[in-house]
């Protein structure tokens, strides 16, 4: 052994005095660049959200005109019989634009033309409704508010600049000046979007609302939920309890695994070749996609399902099995109800991300434009994914914010299915 | 509707058939072989089971009978037509007959009123089916009721038939899922060869209407797509496995519990962000902004770059690459960790050196997995990337995806024997293959790893 002379022991101590500094600057580093990748997957996640948030707040409220509509009997029931029908048929569009044209002045040809295009084309529907609901309205003259069309919504809402000519303005100088007019007699202003929760689908941003959407995925989801869950219950209960290991359960496990891998879209191609074209199954309807997110979230539901009867301790069941129970009555009588809530937990997450599911449903035809709302499983409907990715892909500016709009409603029925699967994981959690 | 009824109608009698076994069977005396609620249980399945089956079996197979007898009984000119003009007419006539639309000759007119006397008659012969059946299971097996009847185990036979067939849905899907896009993927090589297909590098699927237009013949190279698809993944996970790898590891070794309860939900919610809002905000929110950034650096930047729906794919897998990679993590045993901290090693060191090749199977495993996702994802490339196929590996070009041509072939197009829409299916049986692969392989390596330290 080499006897290291002082000096160089001094040398030794310098040296590894720095590199523990290097290798501790290392570890700070480290772990600094961990916690930078959370902050910034985080951060992301904060802009994700803010974006849609402050985008979605004005899609709720829009802008209306108040009209001193005269409900004239001439115009709305010429026959003086009050029937209803002939009510609902009167030409109340008409009635409405000559109002605002009258109101501001509009006399040739291309300003009536202007002035009446502030208007939306629903207003027939918002004077419709007042005069069904109490005809005694006719013969008299009423302040009614009646819905702006979408360029009005979006200058006022500050969305597009207010004055005629400059860059992206949608309205006209005399349109502009009107404007400015009856705001400031309190004559147009921004009011709650009934519309928005109430109606169909439209091509008219101020018209479209999110209820047919909102229908369609509640009836989708319980076609799925009736299907999947005794199924995926049943697969669950077999392969955990029942099932030999062999062969044909191992290919079972397996397939299941992979099943739940596999790209939604394909689900949709199965969806389209099995369901539509060789069972004839109506297009668009709820009830088909309801069967392809059935098979899209069964395997989360069987996966769910069999952690949660393994949870379940052997003791249990050799308890019943003791006392004589046949394998059958034991798993129904004690194992199932003992993890029926860790079931139902993954169940409501299978069936969140159902609801939040919208490639395979694209494949089934549910892009079509549908205004009604359905009356049942069969009727061809949207769901609330499809109607967010259908605003998201319209040109209009306007549809902007009915997107954002949407998809805060669809994150608040998400969030609500999340948090009621973790209190109930939280109620119900036991230990053994 | 009138199914509704009919199925109403036999749970009850089912209920019925309950309660009278259970009935039947309490005035057994005492000897009874199983409990008097088997009994019931008994009834009421001979009861129902039977007919339903038949309604099952009527519903599936309504649509081609009735197909059929429509066939016989249109006029001759009709019945000549060609096998897919045949099926418009089909079609037509169950409009009409649904009253969705206006016959446009008096031949459709009369098929569907054919065709409606022959789903009512084929309806009310069936509901005569189903309910006889349950009417003469419910007499027989209430007959069989006998003190040593052993009730108990055809139940519970039956509730095990049950069973298994409720979990080889499973396999009876992924057997679906592979028939269907064989079926139609073949019919698609009958016009496109498969070579062509899989090493062209043109693709225009859009055919001409009529032989005499300009540019009629589409070319399905898919080439261009499959570039397109590795492109976007790879910048997805180039933003992904670093981001994710790495809160992996400050969450399962230096974050306190605390931080950690707070933090793994909150990233666990970007995973439950649907993809069609992931797909918004690419559009809205980074495709503006990366095209910005371009012009401030002298890029040209396409309106729909790769960049920007690949980045967007990133954030929404980091969850994936992040929870997968923890619970690796923190399957290494302790005791390795402990043996490099007894060398002296810090615990970036002890990470860096022991802790990450030992788990690096499994990482590999789930960075694979979230690659067959990332292949697979469709909304957001749907939104984001364009329809371009361009063979390109410039991030900032548009290219379009496997997926988002699935998209476009089929939405809005209903008729189904043009290699255009048969395509689709050739891309998804392409895509099906890959995950599939992938999955198979990844899953594996996770669970071979598992097993080393369990």
């Amino acid at each position: 052994m080499a006897q290291q002379t002082a000096s160089e022991r001094r040398v030794d101590v310098a040296a590894s005095a720095a590199r523990l500094k290097r290798r501790y600057a290392a570890e700070r580093r480290f772990r600094a660049y961990g916690f930078t990748a959370i902050a910034i997957a985080l951060g992301f996640l904060a802009i994700l959200l803010a974006t849609i948030l402050i985008k979605a707040a004005s899609s709720y409220m829009t802008a209306e005109i108040a009209l001193s509509v005269n409900f004239d009997p001439a115009v709305i029931d010429p026959d003086g019989h009050r029937d209803p029908q002939a009510l609902a048929a009167a030409d109340y569009l008409g009635l409405a634009k000559t109002t605002l044209q009258n109101r501001l002045g509009a006399t040739d040809r291309a300003t009536r033309r202007e002035a009446a295009s502030l208007l939306s084309s629903g207003v027939d529907q918002d004077l419709r409704r007042i005069v069904l609901a109490d005809p005694s309205v006719i013969g008299t003259t009423r302040k009614v508010w009646v819905t702006a069309s979408a360029d009005i919504d979006q200058t006022l809402k500050g969305h597009v600049p207010a004055e005629a000519g400059a860059d992206g303005a949608r309205l006209s100088a005399n349109q502009q000046a009107w404007l400015a007019q009856m705001k400031a007699e309190g004559d147009a202003a921004i009011h709650f979007n009934r519309r928005f929760f109430t109606s169909g689908d439209s091509r008219e941003a101020e018209l479209a609302g999110l209820w047919g959407a909102v229908v369609g995925s509640f009836f989708s989801l319980t076609v799925t939920l009736i299907i999947a869950f005794p199924v995926g219950v049943a697969a669950a209960v077999y392969l955990e309890e029942f099932a030999p290991k062999n062969r044909f359960t191992d290919v079972i496990e397996v397939n299941i695994n992979n099943l739940a891998a596999v790209p939604s879209i394909v689900f949709g191609l199965l969806g389209l070749a099995i369901f539509l074209n060789i069972f004839g199954l109506p297009r668009s309807s709820p009830l088909v996609g309801g069967l392809v997110l059935a098979l899209i979230c069964l395997p989360t539901i069987i996966i769910a399902g069999r952690a949660a009867l393994k949870a379940v301790p052997p003791s249990i069941r050799h308890a019943a099995l003791g006392l004589g129970a046949s394998k059958l009555q034991t798993v129904t009588d004690h194992v199932l109800p003992l993890a029926m809530p860790g079931i139902f937990t993954g169940t409501i997450l299978g069936m969140a991300h159902a609801l939040g599911e919208s490639a395979p449903l694209l494949m089934i035809g549910m892009v079509a434009f549908i205004v009604d709302i359905p009356h049942s499983p069969l009727d061809p409907s949207a769901v609330l994914p499809v109607q967010v990715y259908l605003w998201a892909d319209s040109p209009e500016r306007a549809f902007v914010e009915k997107t954002s709009g949407a998809i805060v409603v669809l994150l608040l029925f998400l969030a609500v299915m999340n948090v009621g699967a973790i209190l109930l994981r939280k109620k119900f959690e036991r230990r053994w | 509707m009138q199914i509704t009824t009919l199925t109403i109608v036999l749970l009850l009698l089912a209920s019925i058939g309950y309660r009278l076994g259970r009935g039947r069977a309490l005035t057994m005396g005492r000897s009874l072989h199983s409990l008097p609620s088997y009994h019931g249980y008994y009834v009421a399945l001979w009861c129902g089971v039977p007919a339903v089956l038949v309604l099952a079996s009527w519903l599936a197979l309504e649509p081609q009978i009735i197909r059929q007898f429509l066939v016989d009984a249109l006029p001759d000119q009709l019945r000549a037509l060609s096998p897919e003009r045949m099926s418009l007419v089909i079609n037509e006539v169950r409009n009409v007959a649904r009253g969705y639309a206006t016959p446009s000759s008096e031949a459709v007119a009369i098929g569907a009123r054919h065709y409606q006397t022959l789903q009512q008659t084929g309806f009310a012969a069936m509901s005569v089916l189903c309910l006889g059946l349950a009417i003469a299971g419910l007499a027989w097996a209430r007959s069989r009721i006998a003190p040593d009847l052993r009730a108990r185990n055809q139940v519970e036979k039956t509730v095990t038939v049950f069973l298994i067939a409720c979990s080889t849905v499973a396999i009876f899907t992924t057997i679906g899922i592979v028939l269907s896009l064989l079926f139609e993927a073949l019919r698609f090589f009958h016009s496109v060869s498969l070579l062509d297909f899989l090493f062209g590098t043109k693709w225009s699927p859009q055919m001409a209407m009529r032989s005499d237009q300009v540019g009629s013949s589409g070319a399905f190279g898919a080439v261009p797509l499959f570039a397109g698809t590795l492109l976007i993944s790879g910048i997805a996970m180039a933003v992904a496995v670093p981001l994710g790898l790495l809160s992996a590891i400050y969450m399962s070794e230096y974050a306190n519990p605390r931080f950690r309860s707070v933090v793994k939900p909150l990233l666990e919610v970007l995973a439950g962000i649907p993809t069609v809002v992931y797909g918004f905000f690419a559009v809205i929110t980074v495709a503006p902004f990366i095209r910005d950034l371009g012009h401030l650096m002298g890029i040209p930047v396409a309106a729909e770059s790769a960049a920007s729906a690949g980045l967007v794919m990133g954030i929404m897998i980091i969850p994936f690459v992040s929870s997968l990679s923890d619970d690796v993590i923190t399957a290494v045993p302790q005791s390795l960790r402990e043996g490099a901290y007894g060398l002296g090693a810090t615990k970036s060191e002890a990470i860096k050196q022991v802790v990450l090749p030992a788990a690096l199977p499994g990482i590999v495993g789930g960075v694979l997995l979230a690659v067959s996702r990332a292949i697979g994802e469709t909304m957001i490339v749907v939104m984001a990337a364009g329809l371009s196929a361009n063979l390109t590996a410039n991030p900032f070009a548009a290219v379009t995806t496997v997926t988002v041509q699935i998209v476009t072939l089929l939405v809005g197009d209903t008729e189904f024997d043009s290699p255009k829409t048969l395509a689709a299916f050739a891309l998804g049986l392409v895509l099906f293959c890959v995950t599939l692969c992938l999955n198979i392989f990844a899953l594996s390596i996770v669970n071979k790893y598992r097993e080393k330290y369990d």
